[in-house]
Protein backbone atom coordinates (compact mmCIF):
# COMPACT_ATOMS: atom_id res chain seq x y z
CA UNK A 1 0.00 0.00 0.00
CA UNK A 2 1.91 3.30 -1.07
CA UNK A 3 -0.54 5.50 0.68
CA UNK A 4 -1.97 5.78 4.61
CA UNK A 5 -5.55 4.12 4.11
CA UNK A 6 -8.22 4.61 6.61
CA UNK A 7 -8.05 1.94 7.60
CA UNK A 8 -4.20 1.81 8.50
CA UNK A 9 -5.52 4.51 11.25
CA UNK A 10 -8.88 2.52 11.99
CA UNK A 11 -7.04 -0.46 11.98
CA UNK A 12 -5.62 -3.24 12.16
CA UNK A 13 -9.21 -4.81 13.49
CA UNK A 14 -7.04 -7.37 15.64
CA UNK A 15 -6.88 -9.13 19.02
CA UNK A 16 -5.17 -7.47 21.09
CA UNK A 17 -3.29 -6.08 23.05
CA UNK A 18 -0.56 -4.54 21.18
CA UNK A 19 -0.58 -3.56 17.84
CA UNK A 20 3.05 -3.69 17.71
CA UNK A 21 3.53 -6.80 19.92
CA UNK A 22 0.26 -9.20 19.12
CA UNK A 23 -0.95 -8.23 15.18
CA UNK A 24 3.05 -7.89 14.22
CA UNK A 25 3.98 -10.38 15.82
CA UNK A 26 0.99 -12.67 13.88
CA UNK A 27 1.79 -10.69 10.52
CA UNK A 28 5.68 -11.90 10.54
CA UNK A 29 5.19 -14.98 10.94
CA UNK A 30 2.60 -15.52 8.82
CA UNK A 31 4.89 -14.15 5.91
CA UNK A 32 7.69 -16.34 7.05
CA UNK A 33 5.17 -19.12 6.83
CA UNK A 34 4.53 -18.70 3.62
CA UNK A 35 8.26 -18.97 2.85
CA UNK A 36 8.11 -22.70 2.99
CA UNK A 37 6.27 -25.54 1.93
CA UNK A 38 4.03 -27.02 3.72
CA UNK A 39 3.43 -28.48 6.07
CA UNK A 40 5.43 -26.66 8.73
CA UNK A 41 6.39 -29.22 11.51
CA UNK A 42 8.50 -27.55 13.38
CA UNK A 43 8.87 -23.71 14.37
CA UNK A 44 11.80 -22.17 17.29
CA UNK A 45 11.07 -18.53 17.85
CA UNK A 46 14.22 -16.32 19.35
CA UNK A 47 12.87 -12.88 20.49
CA UNK A 48 15.01 -10.01 21.09
CA UNK A 49 14.60 -6.39 22.30
CA UNK A 50 10.91 -5.43 23.93
CA UNK A 51 9.82 -8.90 22.07
CA UNK A 52 12.18 -10.81 24.69
CA UNK A 53 11.22 -8.50 27.85
CA UNK A 54 7.58 -8.70 27.54
CA UNK A 55 6.61 -11.19 25.21
CA UNK A 56 4.30 -13.13 27.57
CA UNK A 57 2.23 -10.33 28.81
CA UNK A 58 1.65 -8.90 25.22
CA UNK A 59 0.68 -12.97 23.78
CA UNK A 60 3.43 -12.24 21.63
CA UNK A 61 4.08 -15.51 21.65
CA UNK A 62 0.53 -17.08 20.53
CA UNK A 63 0.59 -14.80 18.05
CA UNK A 64 3.61 -15.95 16.49
CA UNK A 65 2.43 -18.79 16.56
CA UNK A 66 -0.56 -18.10 15.50
CA UNK A 67 0.76 -16.27 12.13
CA UNK A 68 2.48 -20.16 11.33
CA UNK A 69 -0.88 -21.42 11.90
CA UNK A 70 -1.95 -18.73 8.90
CA UNK A 71 -4.31 -16.99 11.06
CA UNK A 72 -4.78 -13.45 10.40
CA UNK A 73 -4.10 -10.38 13.39
CA UNK A 74 -8.09 -10.60 13.68
CA UNK A 75 -8.56 -14.31 14.44
CA UNK A 76 -9.62 -14.94 17.65
CA UNK A 77 -7.97 -18.58 17.59
CA UNK A 78 -4.59 -16.75 17.97
CA UNK A 79 -5.74 -17.09 21.85
CA UNK A 80 -5.55 -20.89 21.71
CA UNK A 81 -2.38 -21.12 19.46
CA UNK A 82 -0.52 -23.22 21.76
CA UNK A 83 -3.26 -25.99 21.97
CA UNK A 84 -3.99 -26.07 18.51
CA UNK A 85 -0.75 -25.99 17.16
CA UNK A 86 -0.42 -29.54 19.45
CA UNK A 87 -3.33 -30.63 17.88
CA UNK A 88 -2.09 -30.13 14.38
CA UNK A 89 1.47 -31.70 15.52
CA UNK A 90 3.31 -28.79 15.12
CA UNK A 91 6.11 -28.39 18.05
CA UNK A 92 7.27 -25.05 18.87
CA UNK A 93 9.83 -23.59 21.28
CA UNK A 94 10.33 -19.47 22.37
CA UNK A 95 13.74 -18.42 23.27
CA UNK A 96 13.87 -14.79 24.69
CA UNK A 97 17.46 -13.32 24.04
CA UNK A 98 17.77 -9.91 26.05
CA UNK A 99 21.62 -9.75 25.44
CA UNK A 100 21.83 -9.51 21.84
CA UNK A 101 21.76 -5.37 21.49
CA UNK A 102 22.16 -4.73 17.72
CA UNK A 103 18.45 -5.44 16.20
CA UNK A 104 15.39 -3.26 16.00
CA UNK A 105 13.26 -3.47 19.58
CA UNK A 106 10.54 -5.67 18.57
CA UNK A 107 12.44 -8.31 16.35
CA UNK A 108 11.82 -11.86 16.24
CA UNK A 109 14.19 -15.02 14.19
CA UNK A 110 11.83 -17.59 12.94
CA UNK A 111 13.50 -20.72 12.64
CA UNK A 112 10.94 -23.35 10.34
CA UNK A 113 11.02 -27.04 9.62
CA UNK A 114 9.10 -28.71 7.04
CA UNK A 115 7.53 -32.24 6.85
CA UNK A 116 10.12 -32.47 3.92
CA UNK A 117 12.77 -31.74 6.00
CA UNK A 118 13.84 -28.50 4.21
CA UNK A 119 14.76 -25.60 6.81
CA UNK A 120 14.84 -21.87 6.93
CA UNK A 121 15.50 -19.34 9.08
CA UNK A 122 13.46 -15.80 9.17
CA UNK A 123 13.99 -12.64 10.58
CA UNK A 124 10.84 -10.27 11.42
CA UNK A 125 10.54 -6.47 12.71
CA UNK A 126 7.64 -5.78 13.89
CA UNK A 127 7.44 -1.18 13.10
CA UNK A 128 4.05 -0.59 15.01
CA UNK A 129 0.41 -0.42 14.05
CA UNK A 130 0.57 -4.22 12.27
CA UNK A 131 2.82 -3.06 10.37
CA UNK A 132 6.07 -5.26 9.76
CA UNK A 133 8.79 -6.37 7.42
CA UNK A 134 10.84 -9.43 6.95
CA UNK A 135 14.86 -8.24 7.27
CA UNK A 136 16.82 -11.47 7.32
CA UNK A 137 16.12 -15.28 5.02
CA UNK A 138 18.83 -17.84 5.87
CA UNK A 139 20.94 -15.29 7.30
CA UNK A 140 21.26 -12.99 4.17
CA UNK A 141 19.87 -9.25 4.72
CA UNK A 142 16.64 -8.53 2.64
CA UNK A 143 14.25 -6.00 2.88
CA UNK A 144 9.75 -6.47 1.91
CA UNK A 145 6.90 -6.03 4.17
CA UNK A 146 4.57 -8.21 2.38
CA UNK A 147 1.96 -5.34 1.25
CA UNK A 148 2.05 -6.22 -2.19
CA UNK A 149 2.56 -9.15 -3.73
CA UNK A 150 5.91 -10.57 -3.60
CA UNK A 151 8.33 -12.65 -5.47
CA UNK A 152 11.55 -14.33 -3.37
CA UNK A 153 13.82 -15.97 -6.03
CA UNK A 154 16.76 -17.75 -4.26
CA UNK A 155 19.42 -18.16 -7.16
CA UNK A 156 23.43 -18.27 -7.78
CA UNK A 157 24.98 -15.27 -8.51
CA UNK A 158 26.11 -15.39 -11.66
CA UNK A 159 25.26 -13.29 -14.91
CA UNK A 160 21.97 -13.99 -16.82
CA UNK A 161 19.76 -14.49 -13.60
CA UNK A 162 17.74 -11.60 -13.32
CA UNK A 163 17.44 -11.26 -17.53
CA UNK A 164 15.71 -14.78 -16.76
CA UNK A 165 13.64 -13.33 -14.25
CA UNK A 166 12.63 -9.85 -15.90
CA UNK A 167 12.30 -11.91 -19.16
CA UNK A 168 9.70 -14.33 -17.51
CA UNK A 169 7.75 -11.31 -15.85
CA UNK A 170 7.33 -9.67 -19.14
CA UNK A 171 5.86 -12.17 -20.57
CA UNK A 172 3.62 -12.49 -17.85
CA UNK A 173 2.87 -8.93 -18.09
CA UNK A 174 3.64 -8.28 -14.77
CA UNK A 175 4.35 -4.49 -14.09
CA UNK A 176 7.41 -4.34 -11.06
CA UNK A 177 6.80 -1.98 -8.47
CA UNK A 178 9.85 -2.54 -6.58
CA UNK A 179 13.39 -5.07 -7.59
CA UNK A 180 15.93 -5.54 -5.41
CA UNK A 181 19.06 -8.23 -5.34
CA UNK A 182 20.85 -9.16 -1.80
CA UNK A 183 23.22 -11.71 -1.46
CA UNK A 184 25.67 -13.25 0.82
CA UNK A 185 28.80 -12.69 -1.18
CA UNK A 186 30.05 -12.19 -5.19
CA UNK A 187 29.48 -15.58 -6.59
CA UNK A 188 27.72 -17.28 -3.57
CA UNK A 189 23.38 -17.13 -3.07
CA UNK A 190 21.99 -14.12 -3.81
CA UNK A 191 17.92 -13.05 -3.43
CA UNK A 192 16.24 -11.25 -6.07
CA UNK A 193 13.18 -9.79 -4.60
CA UNK A 194 10.42 -8.40 -6.78
CA UNK A 195 7.24 -6.45 -5.16
CA UNK A 196 4.15 -6.05 -7.89
CA UNK A 197 0.90 -4.12 -7.36
CA UNK A 198 -1.16 -6.62 -8.84
CA UNK A 199 -1.83 -10.11 -7.92
CA UNK A 200 1.36 -12.27 -9.16
CA UNK A 201 0.06 -16.08 -11.95
CA UNK A 202 1.33 -19.14 -10.28
CA UNK A 203 2.58 -20.24 -13.28
CA UNK A 204 5.86 -17.69 -12.88
CA UNK A 205 7.32 -19.90 -9.80
CA UNK A 206 7.88 -22.78 -12.31
CA UNK A 207 9.00 -21.28 -15.21
CA UNK A 208 11.52 -19.07 -13.28
CA UNK A 209 12.98 -22.81 -11.81
CA UNK A 210 13.54 -23.75 -15.66
CA UNK A 211 16.64 -21.60 -15.02
CA UNK A 212 19.38 -24.33 -13.65
CA UNK A 213 20.62 -21.24 -11.32
CA UNK A 214 17.20 -20.47 -9.70
CA UNK A 215 17.34 -22.96 -6.80
CA UNK A 216 13.95 -22.10 -5.55
CA UNK A 217 10.94 -19.22 -5.92
CA UNK A 218 8.95 -18.20 -3.41
CA UNK A 219 5.72 -16.30 -4.01
CA UNK A 220 3.78 -14.35 -1.39
CA UNK A 221 0.46 -12.81 -1.99
CA UNK A 222 -1.35 -10.79 0.37
CA UNK B 1 -6.42 13.94 -4.45
CA UNK B 2 -4.78 13.51 -1.43
CA UNK B 3 -4.20 16.24 1.23
CA UNK B 4 -1.08 17.17 3.27
CA UNK B 5 -2.07 18.37 6.20
CA UNK B 6 -5.49 20.36 7.71
CA UNK B 7 -5.05 23.65 5.83
CA UNK B 8 -5.38 21.51 2.58
CA UNK B 9 -8.25 19.78 4.01
CA UNK B 10 -10.35 22.83 5.13
CA UNK B 11 -9.63 24.15 1.43
CA UNK B 12 -10.86 20.75 0.32
CA UNK B 13 -13.96 20.88 2.12
CA UNK B 14 -14.50 24.43 1.12
CA UNK B 15 -13.83 23.60 -2.71
CA UNK B 16 -16.23 20.89 -2.33
CA UNK B 17 -18.57 22.21 -0.49
CA UNK B 18 -18.28 18.45 1.71
CA UNK B 19 -17.56 17.52 5.30
CA UNK B 20 -14.22 15.99 6.18
CA UNK B 21 -15.74 13.25 6.45
CA UNK B 22 -16.88 12.73 2.73
CA UNK B 23 -13.27 14.18 1.63
CA UNK B 24 -11.87 11.24 3.44
CA UNK B 25 -14.20 8.81 1.63
CA UNK B 26 -13.43 10.00 -1.73
CA UNK B 27 -9.65 9.91 -1.13
CA UNK B 28 -9.95 6.21 0.42
CA UNK B 29 -12.13 5.61 -2.93
CA UNK B 30 -9.82 7.00 -5.37
CA UNK B 31 -6.19 5.74 -3.86
CA UNK B 32 -7.39 2.66 -2.82
CA UNK B 33 -8.88 2.14 -6.20
CA UNK B 34 -12.10 0.50 -4.86
CA UNK B 35 -15.66 1.95 -4.44
CA UNK B 36 -17.71 3.83 -1.95
CA UNK B 37 -19.79 0.64 -0.92
CA UNK B 38 -16.94 -1.45 -0.69
CA UNK B 39 -15.09 0.91 1.75
CA UNK B 40 -18.21 1.06 3.84
CA UNK B 41 -18.55 -2.53 3.79
CA UNK B 42 -15.08 -2.57 5.58
CA UNK B 43 -15.72 1.01 7.72
CA UNK B 44 -19.21 -0.95 9.22
CA UNK B 45 -17.01 -4.07 9.97
CA UNK B 46 -14.44 -1.86 11.85
CA UNK B 47 -17.80 -0.22 13.69
CA UNK B 48 -19.22 -4.08 14.46
CA UNK B 49 -16.05 -4.69 16.62
CA UNK B 50 -16.00 -1.37 18.15
CA UNK B 51 -19.13 -1.60 19.74
CA UNK B 52 -18.96 -5.16 20.29
CA UNK B 53 -15.39 -4.85 21.93
CA UNK B 54 -17.37 -1.66 23.87
CA UNK B 55 -20.69 -3.45 25.42
CA UNK B 56 -18.77 -6.81 26.20
CA UNK B 57 -17.19 -6.17 29.14
CA UNK B 58 -20.17 -4.50 30.68
CA UNK B 59 -21.50 -8.28 31.43
CA UNK B 60 -18.68 -10.50 31.04
CA UNK B 61 -15.63 -8.55 32.14
CA UNK B 62 -12.62 -10.62 31.36
CA UNK B 63 -9.02 -10.55 33.60
CA UNK B 64 -6.00 -8.67 31.46
CA UNK B 65 -3.02 -10.56 30.46
CA UNK B 66 -0.67 -9.40 33.15
CA UNK B 67 -3.55 -9.05 35.80
CA UNK B 68 -3.49 -5.37 36.73
CA UNK B 69 -7.14 -4.65 35.16
CA UNK B 70 -10.61 -5.94 34.50
CA UNK B 71 -13.99 -5.74 35.58
CA UNK B 72 -13.74 -1.49 35.74
CA UNK B 73 -16.28 -0.95 32.56
CA UNK B 74 -18.84 -3.07 35.04
CA UNK B 75 -18.37 -0.83 37.79
CA UNK B 76 -18.72 1.69 35.94
CA UNK B 77 -22.01 0.70 34.57
CA UNK B 78 -23.39 -0.88 37.64
CA UNK B 79 -22.07 3.00 39.49
CA UNK B 80 -24.64 4.19 37.29
CA UNK B 81 -27.40 2.19 36.68
CA UNK B 82 -27.36 3.08 40.88
CA UNK B 83 -27.62 6.95 39.34
CA UNK B 84 -24.95 7.86 41.24
CA UNK B 85 -22.99 9.10 38.25
CA UNK B 86 -21.90 12.79 37.95
CA UNK B 87 -20.97 12.86 35.16
CA UNK B 88 -23.52 12.98 32.47
CA UNK B 89 -25.20 10.31 29.98
CA UNK B 90 -22.56 11.18 27.48
CA UNK B 91 -19.47 10.97 29.30
CA UNK B 92 -20.19 8.54 31.80
CA UNK B 93 -21.47 6.57 28.67
CA UNK B 94 -18.47 7.06 26.73
CA UNK B 95 -15.76 6.07 29.55
CA UNK B 96 -17.21 3.05 30.21
CA UNK B 97 -17.05 2.05 26.75
CA UNK B 98 -13.51 3.24 26.45
CA UNK B 99 -12.47 1.50 29.32
CA UNK B 100 -14.71 -1.40 28.16
CA UNK B 101 -12.77 -1.45 24.90
CA UNK B 102 -9.20 -1.27 27.02
CA UNK B 103 -10.68 -4.34 28.75
CA UNK B 104 -11.44 -6.87 25.84
CA UNK B 105 -7.92 -5.53 24.34
CA UNK B 106 -5.86 -6.57 27.59
CA UNK B 107 -7.61 -9.69 27.60
CA UNK B 108 -6.97 -10.58 23.81
CA UNK B 109 -9.75 -10.11 22.65
CA UNK B 110 -10.42 -8.61 18.96
CA UNK B 111 -10.35 -4.70 19.33
CA UNK B 112 -9.87 -1.91 16.23
CA UNK B 113 -6.69 0.21 16.76
CA UNK B 114 -7.42 3.59 17.04
CA UNK B 115 -4.61 5.20 15.64
CA UNK B 116 -3.34 2.37 18.19
CA UNK B 117 -4.30 -0.47 20.42
CA UNK B 118 -3.43 1.51 23.90
CA UNK B 119 -5.61 4.44 22.31
CA UNK B 120 -8.77 2.47 20.89
CA UNK B 121 -11.03 2.90 23.39
CA UNK B 122 -11.35 6.32 22.91
CA UNK B 123 -13.07 6.56 19.51
CA UNK B 124 -16.08 4.15 19.99
CA UNK B 125 -16.01 5.99 23.41
CA UNK B 126 -17.42 8.70 22.53
CA UNK B 127 -18.65 8.20 19.12
CA UNK B 128 -21.14 5.15 20.69
CA UNK B 129 -21.85 7.46 23.47
CA UNK B 130 -23.20 10.50 21.14
CA UNK B 131 -25.15 7.69 18.93
CA UNK B 132 -27.49 6.19 22.26
CA UNK B 133 -28.06 10.12 23.52
CA UNK B 134 -28.52 11.74 20.03
CA UNK B 135 -30.34 8.45 18.00
CA UNK B 136 -27.30 8.99 15.48
CA UNK B 137 -27.75 5.70 12.72
CA UNK B 138 -25.14 3.59 11.91
CA UNK B 139 -24.59 5.59 8.41
CA UNK B 140 -24.17 8.59 9.95
CA UNK B 141 -21.62 6.77 12.85
CA UNK B 142 -19.19 6.26 9.70
CA UNK B 143 -19.45 9.52 8.45
CA UNK B 144 -17.02 10.08 12.01
CA UNK B 145 -15.24 7.25 11.82
CA UNK B 146 -14.39 8.81 8.40
CA UNK B 147 -13.65 12.14 10.05
CA UNK B 148 -12.06 10.56 12.64
CA UNK B 149 -9.58 8.75 10.18
CA UNK B 150 -8.88 12.21 8.42
CA UNK B 151 -7.61 13.66 11.84
CA UNK B 152 -5.37 10.10 12.19
CA UNK B 153 -3.82 10.12 9.15
CA UNK B 154 -2.68 13.55 9.24
CA UNK B 155 -1.26 12.39 12.77
CA UNK B 156 0.19 9.51 11.04
CA UNK B 157 1.55 11.38 8.25
CA UNK B 158 2.90 14.56 9.76
CA UNK B 159 3.91 13.53 13.28
CA UNK B 160 3.41 9.98 14.97
CA UNK B 161 0.79 8.03 16.52
CA UNK B 162 3.56 5.75 18.06
CA UNK B 163 3.90 6.05 22.04
CA UNK B 164 7.58 4.59 21.35
CA UNK B 165 8.38 8.13 19.52
CA UNK B 166 5.89 10.91 20.82
CA UNK B 167 4.37 9.61 24.36
CA UNK B 168 0.87 8.91 25.24
CA UNK B 169 -0.07 12.44 23.70
CA UNK B 170 0.50 10.63 20.40
CA UNK B 171 -1.55 7.62 21.41
CA UNK B 172 -4.14 8.98 23.28
CA UNK B 173 -4.41 12.72 22.53
CA UNK B 174 -4.26 12.02 18.68
CA UNK B 175 -7.31 9.27 19.31
CA UNK B 176 -9.08 12.35 21.59
CA UNK B 177 -8.41 14.67 18.52
CA UNK B 178 -10.12 12.28 16.24
CA UNK B 179 -12.68 11.75 18.51
CA UNK B 180 -13.01 15.21 18.97
CA UNK B 181 -13.15 16.18 15.76
CA UNK B 182 -15.32 13.48 14.79
CA UNK B 183 -17.56 14.44 17.13
CA UNK B 184 -18.44 18.09 15.83
CA UNK B 185 -18.88 16.55 12.89
CA UNK B 186 -21.51 14.64 14.05
CA UNK B 187 -23.46 17.13 16.22
CA UNK B 188 -23.41 19.58 13.08
CA UNK B 189 -20.66 21.25 13.27
CA UNK B 190 -18.20 22.47 10.29
CA UNK B 191 -15.13 21.53 9.21
CA UNK B 192 -12.93 24.21 10.27
CA UNK B 193 -14.89 23.87 14.17
CA UNK B 194 -13.46 20.10 14.02
CA UNK B 195 -9.95 20.87 13.43
CA UNK B 196 -10.10 23.30 16.07
CA UNK B 197 -11.51 20.83 18.59
CA UNK B 198 -8.80 18.46 17.15
CA UNK B 199 -6.12 21.35 17.80
CA UNK B 200 -7.92 21.67 22.00
CA UNK B 201 -7.35 18.29 22.67
CA UNK B 202 -3.54 17.95 21.52
CA UNK B 203 -3.04 21.39 23.02
CA UNK B 204 -4.75 19.90 26.18
CA UNK B 205 -2.75 17.20 26.53
CA UNK B 206 0.34 18.31 25.47
CA UNK B 207 3.32 16.39 27.24
CA UNK B 208 1.07 13.18 28.36
CA UNK B 209 4.00 10.37 28.53
CA UNK B 210 3.61 6.83 27.99
CA UNK B 211 4.85 5.06 31.07
CA UNK B 212 3.21 1.75 30.96
CA UNK B 213 3.47 -0.18 34.05
CA UNK B 214 5.38 -3.65 33.86
CA UNK B 215 5.78 -2.66 29.67
CA UNK B 216 1.96 -4.00 29.44
CA UNK B 217 -0.80 -2.29 27.38
CA UNK B 218 -3.33 -1.96 30.75
CA UNK B 219 -2.64 0.34 33.52
CA UNK B 220 -2.50 3.79 33.17
CA UNK B 221 -3.55 3.10 29.69
CA UNK B 222 -7.02 2.24 30.37
CA UNK B 223 -8.12 4.91 32.80
CA UNK B 224 -5.90 7.58 30.22
CA UNK B 225 -8.19 6.32 27.37
CA UNK B 226 -11.28 7.60 29.80
CA UNK B 227 -9.39 10.76 30.44
CA UNK B 228 -9.19 11.33 26.53
CA UNK B 229 -12.81 11.09 26.02
CA UNK B 230 -13.64 13.70 28.57
CA UNK B 231 -10.82 15.41 26.72
CA UNK B 232 -12.33 15.07 23.47
CA UNK B 233 -15.96 15.63 24.82
CA UNK B 234 -14.17 19.21 26.71
CA UNK B 235 -12.75 20.67 23.01
CA UNK B 236 -15.95 19.35 21.15
CA UNK B 237 -18.35 21.47 22.99
CA UNK B 238 -15.38 24.50 23.60
CA UNK B 239 -15.59 24.28 19.19
CA UNK B 240 -19.51 24.15 19.13
CA UNK B 241 -20.16 26.88 21.30
CA UNK B 242 -17.81 28.87 18.89
CA UNK B 243 -14.89 29.39 20.80
CA UNK B 244 -11.94 30.09 18.92
CA UNK B 245 -8.68 28.43 19.00
CA UNK B 246 -5.86 30.23 18.43
CA UNK B 247 -3.47 27.93 17.13
CA UNK B 248 -4.23 25.92 13.88
CA UNK B 249 -4.23 22.52 13.90
CA UNK B 250 -1.58 21.89 11.87
CA UNK B 251 0.67 23.89 14.31
CA UNK B 252 -0.28 21.99 17.18
CA UNK B 253 0.50 18.48 15.58
CA UNK B 254 4.08 19.92 14.48
CA UNK B 255 4.29 20.95 18.25
CA UNK B 256 2.90 17.77 20.14
CA UNK B 257 5.45 16.22 17.73
CA UNK B 258 8.38 18.36 18.73
CA UNK B 259 7.28 18.01 22.75
CA UNK B 260 7.20 14.12 22.09
CA UNK B 261 10.71 13.53 20.32
CA UNK B 262 12.24 15.54 23.46
CA UNK B 263 10.52 13.14 26.09
CA UNK B 264 13.57 11.57 27.42
CA UNK B 265 13.56 7.94 26.47
CA UNK B 266 12.52 6.53 30.11
CA UNK B 267 9.10 8.33 29.26
CA UNK B 268 8.26 6.89 26.25
CA UNK B 269 6.80 3.36 26.19
CA UNK B 270 10.18 1.88 27.74
CA UNK B 271 8.73 1.29 31.05
CA UNK B 272 11.59 3.28 33.21
CA UNK B 273 9.32 6.26 34.03
CA UNK B 274 6.66 7.63 35.17
CA UNK B 275 3.53 5.62 36.65
CA UNK B 276 5.87 2.34 35.67
CA UNK B 277 9.05 3.68 38.07
CA UNK B 278 6.54 4.18 40.67
CA UNK B 279 6.93 1.92 43.69
CA UNK B 280 3.74 0.78 44.47
CA UNK B 281 3.66 -0.12 40.48
CA UNK B 282 7.10 -1.84 40.47
CA UNK B 283 5.52 -4.19 43.42
CA UNK B 284 2.47 -4.61 41.94
CA UNK B 285 4.15 -6.15 38.90
CA UNK B 286 6.61 -8.59 40.41
CA UNK B 287 3.56 -10.56 40.45
CA UNK B 288 3.08 -9.34 36.52
CA UNK B 289 4.19 -12.17 33.55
Amino acid sequence: MSFISVFDVLGPNMVGPSSSHTAGAAVIAALAGKLIAPPIKKVDFTLYGSFAKTYRGHGTDRALLGGILGFGTDDLRIRDSFQIAKERGLEFTFTPDEEEQEVHPNTADIHMQNAAGQEMTVRGVSLGGGKVKITRINGVDVDFTGEYSALIVVHKDTPGVVAHITHVLSEHNVNIAFMRLFREAKGHTAYTIIESDGTLPHAIPEQLRKNLNIRDVMLVQP
Amino acid sequence: MDFKNGKELLERCAQEGCSISQVMLRRECVLGETSADEVKRRMMRVLEIMRESAVSPLKTPQRSMGGLIGGEAKRLSAHSAKKRDICGPVLQRAITYAMAVLEVNASMGLIVAAPTAGSSGVVPGLLLALQEQYHISDERLLDGLFNAGALGYLAMRNATVAGAVGGCQAEVGVAAAMAASAAVELMGGQPQQCLDAASTVLMNMLGLVCDPVGGLVEYPCQSRNAAGVANALVATELALSGVPQLIPFDEMLAAMYAVGRRLPAELRETALGGCAAAPSACERCRGCS
